[in-house]
C-alpha cells in the first residue's frame, strides 16, 4: 500500500490539517515510508489466526443504568475560549 | 450490499408524470432514543430540557484520557427492538469510529456500529386502510439492520450575531438507528411504517417516539424509476422529525425528481433538508463533499458479546406487541380489525380499554372506548392519559346499562356528566333520578295519556302500523328517556292492537 500527493491532500483535508504544497509533497515520502515499514507485517501467514481484539482474554465492561455523573456544567465549559449562560460559543456554523 | 426489489409495481400507488407513470422507492433510517437513564457510555443523565451542559461528564465532553463505559441496559434496549422487530440478534457486534467534524460533536468522531452491528435483518408489517370496501392491506417492510450509536450534542444558530451556541446534554445519549430497506412504494406506507415502529418502540418501552424532543426522527431516501425498471439515483431528506413532514417531503421530492427527469436532466445524488414552512426540500450538500467517515474500529472498545441466556431472558419477559394483541383482540373478544386496529395504536389505548373489558363484553366495551372514550378526548385535543373519565368509571356505566338500571340513551348522558364532573355512575344515577322507568304501571299510564291525547295519530297507525314508532319517540320524550324502550314498544303494540 502506498498513498500519493492527491490522497495526502484529501486525509489532510478530511482531518482538517492545513498542509502546503511544499509539506504535502514531503508527507508522500514519509508515509510511503512508514506504510512500508508496516508493510512487513504482510509476511506473517495469519492464514486461521482469529483477529486479536484485546491481549488478555476479557469481556467488555459493563456499566448498570445508574445517573453517577454531571452536574458541572461550570467545569465542563471552565476552558472554553467563550462561553454564555454555560452554553459553547463557536464562531457561527450553519450547513 | 445486493439490493433486493421484493414489491410488484402497483399502479396505484403510481404517480403519474407529463410522459407516464412513476414508481417512488422509499427507505427509512430512523433515529430512535434509548430510554435510559443514563448515557451510552457515560453516567452522565438523559433527562430533556436541563439547563445547558448539566447533563455532560467528561467523557460526554470528550476531555483527554476519558474512557468510554457501556451503559448494559442501553444494550437490553437495542435488544428488546431487535426482538420487536422479529430481526436476527447478534451475539458478537463491533464498536466503531465515524469521524467527522462539526462543533457539536466534541470528540471528532461519534461512537457507532458499522460493519457488524447488535441487530441484523427483521420486519415489520404495515396496515394500509380500510379502503372503500373495508378491507386492510397488509404489506411486510424489510428491516435491514439496527445499531447502537451516539447523539450530538445540540447546536443554536439564532441566539447571537456571529455565534453558535452548543449545548452537550443530548451529546453521548444512546441512539438506535434502524435502517429500513427500500421497500415502500408511497409517502402512506413510509408514514404507516414510522407509526408503526414508533407504536412498537414505545409497547417495548425501548423508546418513548417523542418526536416533538427529537426522540425519533428519521433520514428518508427518495429515489423514482419506471415501473419495473432499475432503481433511480437516491437523495436523502435529513433529520425530519414528525410523520406528517415524512410524508410531506417525500410528495415534493418525488415530484422534484420526475420533473428534473422528464425535462432529460438526471438526479444528484445529494442530501437534502425538508423545510416544514415552504414544504420543500432543498439541496444540503452534494455528494463532491459527501462525507468520508473513515470508520475504524473503536480501540476503546471491545467487541460487545452476549450469550444466548441473556437474549432469552430479555424475551422471556417481551411484553405482547401490537400485532399479537391485535389479533387476539379479533380472536378472543370478537373485535372487528377496524376496531382492533385503533384499540392497539398506542399501548396506552390498548391498556385503557383491557381495563374496560375485564369481565364485561369486549365489543360493548370497544364500542364504548371508541366511539365515546377516543371521541371525547379527540375533540377536548386530549392525549388518553389525560382522560377524566377512568376505566373504573367507563366500565360503571357499562354495568348500569347492562342491569338495566338506566337506558344507552340515559348512558350517553351519564358518560358527559362524568366527564364534567366525576364521580361514581351508579351514586350519580340514584342521586340525579336517572333510573330507567320498568315499572309496567307508571309507562301504562304514559301509553294511555298519549294515545288519549292523539286521536288523528292513532287513526294513521291502525293504516300504517310502522308508525307505531311515533308513539313510542312521544312515551319517551314524557317519561324523560327514562323509561325502557322495549317495555314501550310492548305496550304501545299492545295498546293499539298492532301484531309483531
Amino acid at each position: 500500500m502506498s498513498v500519493d500527493l492527491a490522497t495526502v491532500k484529501r486525509v489532510a483535508r478530511l482531518a482538517r490539517i492545513a498542509v502546503t504544497e511544499e509539506d504535502a509533497n514531503r508527507m508522500v515520502g514519509e508515509l510511503n515510508g512508514i506504510l512500508g515499514f508496516v508493510e512487513q507485517l504482510g509476511e506473517v501467514d495469519v492464514a486461521g489466526v482469529e483477529p486479536m481484539t484485546s491481549v488478555t482474554p476479557m469481556d467488555m465492561r459493563k456499566r448498570t443504568d445508574n445517573v453517577t455523573d454531571g452536574d458541572k456544567a461550570a467545569d465542563i465549559v471552565a476552558n472554553a475560549p467563550s462561553t454564555d449562560y454555560n452554553f459553547f460559543l463557536v464562531p457561527k456554523v450553519v450547513e | 450490499m445486493t439490493i433486493v426489489d421484493v414489491r410488484t409495481p402497483d399502479p396505484k400507488r403510481l404517480i403519474p408524470g407529463a410522459s407516464g407513470d412513476w414508481e417512488v422507492i422509499i427507505g427509512l433510517e430512523v433515529h430512535a432514543q434509548v430510554l435510559s437513564n443514563s448515557k451510552l457510555f457515560s453516567g452522565a443523565s438523559t433527562e430533556f430540557g436541563k439547563p445547558a451542559n448539566s447533563n455532560v461528564s467528561l467523557v460526554d465532553a470528550a476531555m483527554p484520557g476519558m474512557l468510554p463505559v457501556i451503559n448494559e441496559e442501553c444494550v437490553k434496549q437495542a435488544v428488546r427492538t431487535g426482538l420487536g422487530l422479529k430481526a436476527q440478534i447478534n451475539k458478537r457486534s463491533v464498536f466503531d469510529r465515524k469521524n467527522y467534524f462539526y462543533p457539536d460533536l466534541p470528540q471528532g468522531y461519534q461512537i457507532s456500529q458499522y460493519k457488524d452491528p447488535i441487530v441484523g435483518e427483521g420486519k415489520i408489517v404495515i396496515s394500509l386502510g380500510p379502503d372503500r370496501q373495508g378491507q386492510f392491506e397488509d404489506i411486510e417492510i424489510g428491516i435491514e439492520r439496527l445499531h447502537l450509536e451516539q447523539d450530538a450534542g445540540k447546536s443554536m444558530h439564532d441566539q447571537h450575531p456571529t455565534m453558535s451556541y452548543v449545548d452537550l446534554n443530548r451529546s453521548g445519549v444512546a441512539l438506535m438507528e434502524i435502517v429500513s430497506k427500500p421497500d415502500m412504494r408511497s409517502s402512506e406506507e413510509a408514514k404507516a411504517y414510522v407509526t408503526k415502529l414508533r407504536s412498537i418502540v414505545r409497547y417495548l418501552g425501548t423508546c418513548d417516539g417523542n418526536m416533538d424532543e427529537g426522540s425519533m426522527r428519521a433520514d428518508v431516501n427518495v429515489s423514482v424509476r419506471r415501473p419495473g425498471s432499475d432503481f433511480g439515483t437516491r437523495c436523502e431528506i435529513k433529520n425530519v422529525n414528525s410523520i406528517r413532514f415524512i410524508g410531506q417531503a417525500i410528495e415534493y421530492e418525488a415530484r422534484r425528481q420526475i420533473a428534473i427527469l422528464e425535462d432529460g436532466g438526471s438526479i444528484d445524488q445529494e442530501t437534502r433538508l425538508f423545510d416544514p414552512g415552504k414544504g420543500e426540500t432543498r439541496s444540503m450538500r452534494s455528494k463532491e463533499d459527501a462525507h468520508d467517515y473513515r470508520y475504524f474500529p473503536d480501540p476503546d472498545l471491545l467487541p460487545l458479546e452476549f450469550d444466548d441466556t441473556f437474549i432469552a431472558e430479555l424475551k422471556e419477559h417481551l411484553p405482547e406487541l401490537p400485532d399479537d394483541k391485535k389479533a387476539r383482540f379479533v380472536r378472543e373478544l370478537g373485535l372487528s380489525v377496524y376496531d382492533a386496529s385503533v384499540l392497539v395504536s398506542e399501548k396506552a389505548i390498548a391498556d385503557y380499554f383491557e381495563a374496560v373489558a375485564e369481565g364485561r363484553d369486549g365489543k360493548i366495551a370497544a364500542n364504548w372506548v371508541i366511539n365515546d372514550l377516543l371521541g371525547a378526548l379527540n375533540k377536548a385535543g386530549k392525549d388518553i392519559e389525560e382522560t377524566p373519565v377512568s376505566p373504573a368509571q367507563l366500565g360503571g356505566i357499562i354495568d348500569l346499562i347492562k342491569a338495566e338500571t338506566i337506558s344507552g340513551k340515559i348512558a350517553k348522558d351519564l358518560f358527559e356528566i362524568v366527564w364534567n364532573e366525576g364521580g361514581d355512575p351508579a351514586e350519580i344515577v340514584e342521586a340525579r333520578g336517572m333510573k330507567q322507568v320498568t315499572d309496567t304501571g307508571a309507562i301504562e299510564k304514559a301509553v294511555d295519556e298519549i294515545i288519549a291525547a292523539n286521536p288523528d295519530q292513532v287513526a294513521k297507525v291502525q293504516a300504517k302500523p310502522t308508525l307505531a314508532g311515533w308513539f313510542v319517540g312521544q312515551v319517551m320524550k314524557a317519561t324523560g328517556g327514562k323509561a325502557n324502550p322495549q317495555a314501550v314498544q310492548a305496550l304501545v303494540k299492545a295498546k293499539l292492537g298492532i301484531e309483531d
